[in-house]
């Protein structure tokens, strides 16, 4: 039996299960409302002995590590299997994107494995993120608009 | 009170950027790398519009944590670096701006990889 890819994702969709939309949606927005509670708090608590901008970056920071605590204990990929786009979208999905291959591919080697694996997914983040940035930079510094 | 609205932007902002990621998991074939990538993007364009700012000053966290905050951290950088080094800011901005969450996550993804083992490899 031949198929085009039309036909052949037609198939596909026909026979895979349905996708609780409203389901995942409500997942996504309760767990990552959540993790952003939780930063804003850590922010409010850290903003009574430092600058604004050092508590966010602080706040960050700590997100980060305990997304790294949590991906080395093996925890964040069962609430991120619920959540969703809800653990992926904030700084969680990065830093786990992060930690999880340098953990997981250690076998391969500390330089080819741990260290070349770790920007799978957060390399292309920084390539296409950074060069928009510097492209916005360009057309502002050329029209003088900084 | 304050408090209260407070947490309450940063719940409902921050919600409902996650929803919109979780709307292109289940509606698109949009592959998880590209879906990252597109947020950090368009936080770009919308903190290079303007649109962003009063967004991240309203809903604090909310705004600033998703994927979005972060391409938007990156244009205000990249801003401030032009306006104070002039050209060499647009080269200097975008990665001076990111500095500090790549290197947080570096150092914990090295950190983590000596001390875990990935519990698939058993």
């Amino acid at each position: 039996m031949s198929l085009s890819k039309n036909e052949y994702g037609n198939l596909a969709k026909k026979y895979s299960p349905p996708s609780p939309v409203l389901k995942d949606c409500l997942f996504a927005f309760l767990i990552g409302g959540s993790i952003c509670t939780f930063a804003e708090g850590l922010n409010l608590w850290f903003s009574s002995s430092m600058t604004e901008e050092e508590s966010r970056t602080l706040a960050m920071i700590t997100v980060i590590a305990i997304t790294a605590i949590l991906t080395g204990a093996g925890v964040f990929d069962s609430i991120a299997k619920h959540a969703g786009a809800g653990t992926m979208v904030p700084i969680t999905g990065f830093a786990n994107s992060i930690v999880s291959p340098a953990m997981e591919f250690r076998a391969e080697g500390t330089i080819t494995g741990t260290a070349a694996q770790m920007f799978s997914i957060a390399g292309p983040v920084i390539v296409f993120g950074c060069s928009s940035a510097a492209l916005y930079g360009l057309i502002i510094y050329l029209l003088k608009l900084y | 009170m304050e408090l209260f609205l407070t947490i309450i932007k940063a719940f409902a902002v921050g919600g409902l950027i996650c929803t919109v990621g979780q709307l292109l998991i289940d509606l698109t074939r949009l592959t998880p790398a590209k879906i990252l990538v597109s947020f950090v993007i368009i936080g770009v364009i919308l903190g290079a519009i303007g649109v962003y700012e009063p967004l991240a000053e309203w809903a604090g966290a909310g705004a600033t944590l998703p994927l979005t905050g972060f391409g938007y951290n990156l244009a205000k950088g990249t801003r401030e670096a032009i306006a104070e080094k002039g050209a060499m800011g647009i080269l200097s901005g975008p990665l001076s701006s990111a500095s500090i969450g790549i290197m947080a996550a570096i150092i914990c993804g090295l950190v983590v990889s000596v001390f875990a083992k990935s519990k698939d490899k058993q």
